[in-house]
Parts: C-alpha cells; structure tokens; sequence
C-alpha cells in the first residue's frame, strides 16, 4: 500500500524540483496525447521546447518572441502572486490588463500628434492607473460588502472586454482608418510607441519592468513588513490579525498591487508589440499569468523563470500548429497539464510517500 | 510510599504484564505491569508525554503493543481494533468528543452502535439508563445545543449502553464546572456499587484523591510506583509523577497600587455562529495585580482576551491602559503602549504553525523589539529575539529556524508566553497559559508570570485550571455565557462559591474590589 504521510515542515528540497517533475510529467503525457492526434509527440516536443530557440530557420524570429510574451506573463504573475499568498485571489487580470491598455492608449491618443518626451512616462502612470482602478471594484466590493472577490473579478473581465470592443469601434477607432475598427498604430506616433530598447532582442520597457517588478517582489516578501504580513495573512489568518494586520489594507493592497502590474503589462503591450487598440487585441496574458504563477511557486524568482518556460510554449505552440498541424486545443491543453501536473505533485513538498503497510495508529 | 497489593490473575479483572510500545525516537511505553480488581477506581497518573495515553489506546485495541501481554477476565486479551475492545467490555470515554452537533442525542448514540435498535427503543434505553446513574438527558436534544458537561453524559451513556466491565475515563472532569464533576463523581460511584472498573485518568490529584482506591504512576513510559490515593498528599503524588522536588510558586504580598487596565460597560456581539458574546465587561486591574478569570471554555474567553489584545475593537474609552483611551486602537498600536496578549490557540493564532520560530518572534515582537524600521524587517535582530526567548524560558527546539508546527505543545506553549513576557508588558492578557504543558514547565510559566506582576505588570490570566488560579491570582472572576462576574479576593474563596460563580452566580456576597476601596 502507498501511505502518504506528513512530513514535520515543508521541504525545501522538493519545493524547489516539483516544478521540474511537473514540467516532464507534462512533457510525458502531453506526448501520448499528441500521439493519440496523430502526431509524432516527440517532434512536438522538440518543436515545441527546442525549435524557437536553436532552430536555425525559426529562432531569429523566435528569440526575440520570448521575451515580448514572457514580460507581460511575468509583469502580472508578480502581482497576483502577492494577492495569492495572502489568500486573495484576484482571477480577472485579464480585465485589469484590457482596462490597463486602454487608459494608457487613450492618454497617448490624446496627445496625437503633439511629440513629447513625457507624453510616454503618462501613459505608462495611466496605464498602471487603470488597472489600479479596476481592481479596486472586487477590492473596495469585498472590504465593504465582503463579495467574492474571485466572482466578481473574474465577471469585470467581460465587462472590459466588451469595453474594450466598444473603444476599438468607437472613441478609440483612428479617424483616418477608412472606418475599419482599431486604434491609430502607435508605430506612427514615435513618442507614444513603445519600442525595442536593443534592436532585435525583443527588450522593450515592458521588459524592463518586469526585471523591477521581480526584485521589488523580492525585496517585498523576505525583508519587509508588508511582505511578513502577506505570507502571514495566507498562512494563519487569526495569527495576522494577532499580529496586527488589517484585513481590509492588505485586500486593497495586494488587489490594488496586481490591478496596477496588470493595467502596466497591458499597456507596454497596446504601445509596443500590439501596435494599436483592437477588438481581439487581449490574448489571456491574464489569465495563463495565474498558471505562471502557481509554476513559479508564487516565489518573484520562480515566476521568472516560469514566464520564460511558458512564453515558450506559446511560442513553441504556434509553431508545432503551423508546421505539423497540432490544433490550438491541443496547445491550450497542453499548457493546462503544466498547471495540472505542478498542483498535482505538490502533495510531496508537505507529505512524504512511503511504500508499506500502514502502521496501526 | 508503595502499597504491596497481593493479587493473583484469577480475581483481577485486567492484567497487564510488561506491555511495551516504541514509537521512532521515543519508548511510549517500557515494560508497564499493573492489575486492575473489578470493582475499584484506579487511577493512571503522569504527566505529559509519560505515557497515559498510549497504554489506554493498547487496551481499548487503538493501538498495537510491540510487546507484552494482557488478560482480561483470566482470557488473554489482545484487541485489534475498538469493537473487539468493546465486544470483551472495555469501553472508553475519549477527551475529545466524537459528536455530530448536527444530529441529536439518541442519533449520536445509534452511529456508534453495531445493531442500533429501534429509533424508539433506543430513546427509552437512553431515558432509562441516563436515570439510572443520575444523569439526565434528554434523548431528542440536538447535541449542538448541549454543553460540555451534558456532551461528555452523551458519550457516558453510549459506554453504559453496551454494559462495560471496564471504563476508561481521559481527564473527564477538564471541560466541567465543580458541580458538574460531583454529578460524575456520583455517577462514577453507583458505577463501583455495581461491579464495574474504572481506569481513570487525570493529572488534577485532588479528585484522584477523592475518588480512586488505588494509583499507578507513570513517568517516561515506566511504571515508577503505586500507592492509595486516599492515604497520600496531593504533593508527594505530584513528586512521585514529576521525580523531583516540585517547586510552588511563591506570591509576595502587593499593596494597592494605580489602575493600569480598565474595560468599562462593555458589550462585544458574537462574531460567528459558534463564538459567544460579552455581556457588560466592567474589570480593573492594578499594577503589580494578578486577576484570575475562570470558567468553562466556550464562555468567551477568546473573546475577552481578543478584546484586551485589540484584535476585538471597541469605543475608544471603554477600553483604559494607564488612563489612555485604546478601545479602538489595533494590537501593534496596543502592544506600543505596553498592552500585550498571549491568545489561547498556540498553532493558528499565537503562532504562524509553518513559520519558523524567528518569523514567530516577530509576529508580535516587531513593534516592541525594534525589529523594523519603516518597514523593513532587521532579521538578524529577530533571530537573536527568538534565540533569547528559546534560551530563557527552556524551549526544546534544534534552532530558531524550525518551523513552529514541529514543537511539542507544551514547548510552543513556553514559546509564545515568553515571547509576551520579554517584551516587558504593562498589561499583559494570558489565554490558558499552561494548557498541555507539563508540571514542571506549568510551575515555570506561572512563576514568571508572578515575576512579572511583582515588576510592576497588571496581568490577566484566563485559566480552566482553578487550581493554577487559585495559585497565582490576587482576584477572581468567573467568566459565564459573555458575563463577567465581579472580581472578588481570591484568598479564602471556596470551590463551591467558585463552581457557583462559574455556573453563573453573580449575586455572591460582594467583596469589594481593591479598586474601589481604594477609590
């Protein structure tokens, strides 16, 4: 029989290579599942994890790609992970995303064309603004009415998006476009545009903020008070109270924090890489962020690494559907197992398996 | 000291002969031999860890002896599980309750039976046998509804039910009023008349006196001696337990000195479903004063302590320390003027249990220690806190880095009231402060808190344990359904006006506080 049994603290070592297991046990299983489609699961593999990085055909295009997806994945996995290890769970940066670029675009196009070198730093404080904003609803919803805050987050998402769809046909949409919906291309407008900082690396500020946003995490969770009584809160809520903690400040907090990280890595995106505010410019950066940082284990180091691997199979993804015909689904869920698989493996950093019989009491 | 007692297997009802029981790293149990005659109260005495607790769960078939035997009846007697336990007419009233509040007493009953009869029948059986042995209950009550007392005459009567040779009894009387315990104690005599055992076990000496024709004590799983209960002193069968000399903690006389705390007409609503509401809390305590607040659990004890910590706020003035209005201040903002708390729940509430002790030491140390500064958190300070908490009050722990989870009760328990004591409160509220701890280290913390109170500190101790408040306080009040009663000189007060308070008894004659006669 296989017994679990608790071990007497958390181990270190396991924390740090579940992630490793749950990678290959994804790795394993996604490869049978291609082979159920037809394919030949270890060329998806390869093409996946290999290909965009030491191909010789794709990596000049790949490379800089992995940068590009994985700064908008790590810039909101910083933030939730805050909100997630104090137990709240902000589901709807997505929305915060959506409503983060818009603010920003908006304040960039309103500018148009007047060249400035401060109409960029406003939009980035707008976008990060935004966001802020629209995470306080589920926050101040919550302090004041105790709503669920996963609920209701989760819901402004699709409030944003049709926000979002409404801005691109609407206010938003560029006057000179012959009536196609979308924003003017921030391409054309040089103080607004959100470029790349070293030609062809994929480094833009989106970038450059995520590298800040994981040290200041850091520096949050092991030197500061605030960052103890996060930890404190998702750990032992009576205890946090005892120790002083506000429930209510550190909801607004940690909300407020991931809405404006959130709002930020949307607007990096709708002024660089994106180009322009577009029905469909949203593409769930919010949402596989919560997988980043869940693979990352909610630690700012672990979730850098962690948007690496999953920008990878992003873009690793798209080029296993482009060039074998793997379907979108199959990528989706493919992602969805490394989720899986991390949650399913954590059960060893708290328990130990031992073979045997089970002892009498 | 010893008492020979003559006995052959024939005429005892139990024998146990060299039953061992090693759990890694620990001898649970080493070779303990005793006879239990049918008929007698026999008391199992030790303290924490000396291994109670394993050898009852060998004889009710919990647990597995490594070695050893037993009979029962002059049959060999080696349960596997409970039911056979139970099959042979062993039955045992655990500590902790195994109840469903959801469901009422004649329900709670049939699920631990293995034929339960008729719904009907068994309401009549319950009504009959609860008259029977003097312990009413009502068969159709939720036992949501009932109190400790009345839930551990639920689990009683399940035992009774199945007609037992032999009671085991885990510190039965801990969750009841003095009154409560006479109506046990009565119960658990017509129990004798009839020809059933008791193995009872309990560390509070008085009632083992009372009650038990003879004791085996238990120390580090070894029987070191047995003797009449009846023919010995409360303190040689402590030092039997703890193998030394014990140590009483010595009270100096106080003379009236400044009120530091106040709580003034207060009223706090219930927060959950399950907590209770104060009732009108008026208290005072002076510098250098120990007020002993006693009472069954579950009366809200928690809540008056969460209040005194700030964790529960108030208006700002009905709450007082030192004159200042704090009522509605929050515990760090308390613990800067000197307001300190050592909550009840050790794991989850005093303590983070998957922290380290260090994170521990700064969840209520930051402020007073100077363990941040505008925010950032200095941990070299705060380990060495912790190191120095570790070291003076004798915390068992490989280093500062262990989780607080990994600790022995008792070991957090020295832990968490330290960490309170070093700060060097003015107020200091302390919830159950030597709940799981044993003799030794109970003496420990009761006489630092005296320590403290002769510094100059004004401290409130929430105990169950009357004879620790009894010990230590200079006043006492009970604390009973969210009311508090008016503290009165705990010098001379009886265990009956203790159990009448602790019923809800308000109208004693009043002493007068020494506020007031100073005042």
């Amino acid at each position: 029989m296989i017994v679990l049994e608790k071990r007497p603290q958390p181990s270190k070592l396991w924390t740090a290579i579940t992630p490793v297991f749950a990678v290959v046990a994804t790795m394993i299983a996604g490869g049978i599942m291609f082979a159920l489609l037809g394919k030949d699961p270890l060329e998806a593999i390869r093409t996946i994890f290999w290909d965009p990085l030491f191909n010789e055909q794709f990596a000049a295009f790949s490379r800089p790609q992995l940068l590009v997806k994985a700064a908008p994945l790590i810039l909101i996995a910083t933030g939730l992970a805050m909100g997630f290890r104090a137990g709240v769970w902000n589901i709807g940066a997505e929305g915060q995303y959506i409503i983060g670029a818009l603010s920003g675009a908006a304040v960039g196009l309103a500018f148009y064309p007047t060249e400035s070198i401060l109409i960029f730093p406003l939009m980035v404080l707008a976008g990060a603004l935004g966001g802020f904003l629209w995470a306080m609803i589920p926050g101040l919803l919550k302090v004041k009415f105790h709503t669920n805050e996963i609920l209701v987050s989760l819901l402004l998402v699709y409030v944003a998006e049709f926000i979002l769809a409404s801005m691109a046909l609407g206010a938003l949409r560029n006057p000179e476009g012959n009536g196609f919906p979308g924003s003017r291309n921030f391409k054309d407008y040089p103080s607004a545009f959100n470029a790349e900082l070293l030609p062809n690396t994929g480094l833009h500020w989106g970038v450059v903020a995520a590298i800040i946003a994981v040290i200041f995490a850091y520096v949050l969770f092991s030197k500061h008070m605030m960052g103890f009584h996060i930890r404190l809160a998702g750990q032992a809520p009576k205890a946090a109270r005892f120790g002083g903690v506000e429930p209510a400040r550190l909801i607004l907090f940690c909300l407020g924090t991931s809405g404006a990280l959130a709002g930020l890595a949307g607007l990096f995106e709708v002024s660089g890489p994106a180009g322009q505010v577009s029905i469909d410019f949203n593409v769930g950066y919010g949402f596989t962020a919560i997988i980043v940082a869940f693979l990352g284990r909610l630690n700012p180091f672990g979730i850098l690494l962690a948007g690496l691997l999953m920008a990878l199979t992003y873009i690793g993804g798209e080029l296993a559907s482009f060039m074998l015909g793997v379907p979108t689904a199959a990528i989706q869920a493919f992602q969805g197992m490394l989720l899986f698989f991390l949650l399913a493996v954590d059960v060893l950093t708290n328990y130990r398996i031992r073979f045997g019989k089970r002892k009498v009491a | 000291m010893t008492e020979e007692r003559l006995s052959t297997a024939g005429e005892d009802l139990l024998t146990i002969a060299g039953l061992t029981k090693a759990y890694p790293g620990v001898v649970a149990n080493d070779q303990v031999s005793f006879a239990i005659r049918p008929g007698e109260v026999h008391a199992l005495l030790g303290e924490n860890g000396a291994g109670k607790s394993t050898l009852v769960k060998m004889i009710y078939g919990l647990v597995k002896p490594d070695a050893g035997t037993m009979t029962f009846k002059g049959m060999p007697y080696a349960p596997t599980e409970p039911r056979a336990a139970r099959a042979t007419g062993v039955a045992m009233v655990f500590q902790h309750f195994s109840l469903f509040e959801a469901l009422d007493v004649a329900e709670n009953i049939a699920l631990g039976m293995e034929n339960p009869p008729k719904m009907r029948d068994l309401a009549a059986r319950i009504r009959e046998v609860s008259q029977n042995y003097g312990l009413p209950l009502d068969p159709d009550q939720l036992v949501g509804d009932l109190s400790a007392g009345e839930r551990q005459r639920v689990e009683i009567i399940r035992c009774l039910l199945q007609n037992p040779k032999l009671l085991i009894m885990d510190e039965p009387t801990s969750v009841l009023t003095p009154q409560e315990v006479s109506i046990l104690f009565q119960t658990l005599e017509k129990l004798r008349g009839e020809g059933c055992s008791i193995l009872y076990i309990s560390h509070k000496l008085e009632e083992i006196r009372a009650l038990c024709d003879h004791a085996t004590v238990l120390r580090l799983g070894k029987v070191v001696g047995t003797c009449n209960p009846r023919q010995e002193t409360a303190r040689a069968m402590a030092e039997m337990m703890v193998g030394e000399v014990l140590h009483v903690p010595l009270k100096a006389p106080r003379v009236p000195q400044e009120v530091a705390l106040e709580i003034e007409a207060l009223d706090v609503p219930a927060r959950t479903a399950f907590g209770t509401s104060l009732k009108n809390i008026n208290m005072a305590v002076q510098m250098g004063e120990i007020l002993g607040i006693g009472g069954v659990a579950g009366n809200g004890q928690d809540e008056l302590c969460s209040v005194i910590s700030g964790e529960i706020l108030a208006g700002a003035s009905q709450v007082r320390l030192l004159g200042n209005a704090v009522g509605d201040k929050g515990p760090n903002a308390r613990r800067a003027l000197g307001m300190l708390a050592a909550p009840e729940e050790r794991l989850g509430h005093a303590a983070a249990p998957d922290m380290s002790l260090t994170e521990n030491a700064l969840l209520s140390g930051a402020v007073r220690e100077g363990l941040e500064t505008r925010g950032m958190i200095d941990w070299g300070k705060t380990r060495e806190f912790a190191k120095k908490i570790i070291q003076e009050f004798d915390v068992r722990t490989p280093s500062a880095n262990t989780a607080a989870r990994a600790l022995s009760g008792g070991n957090l328990q020295k832990f968490v009231i330290g960490r309170e004591i070093l700060q060097n409160p003015s107020v200091l509220v302390v919830n159950q402060p030597t709940w799981g701890v044993d003799a030794s280290a109970a003496a420990a913390i009761r006489q630092a808190l005296l320590d403290l109170a002769s510094a100059g500190a004004a401290i409130v101790v929430i105990s169950q344990d009357l004879d620790e408040l009894m010990e230590i306080s200079d006043r006492f009040a009970a604390l009973n359904e969210g009311r508090l009663s008016q503290p009165v000189d705990a010098s001379g007060l009886t265990v009956d006006q203790i159990g009448l308070m602790m019923g809800g008894a308000h109208d004693l004659d009043p002493v007068p506080a020494p506020s007031e006669a100073l005042a």
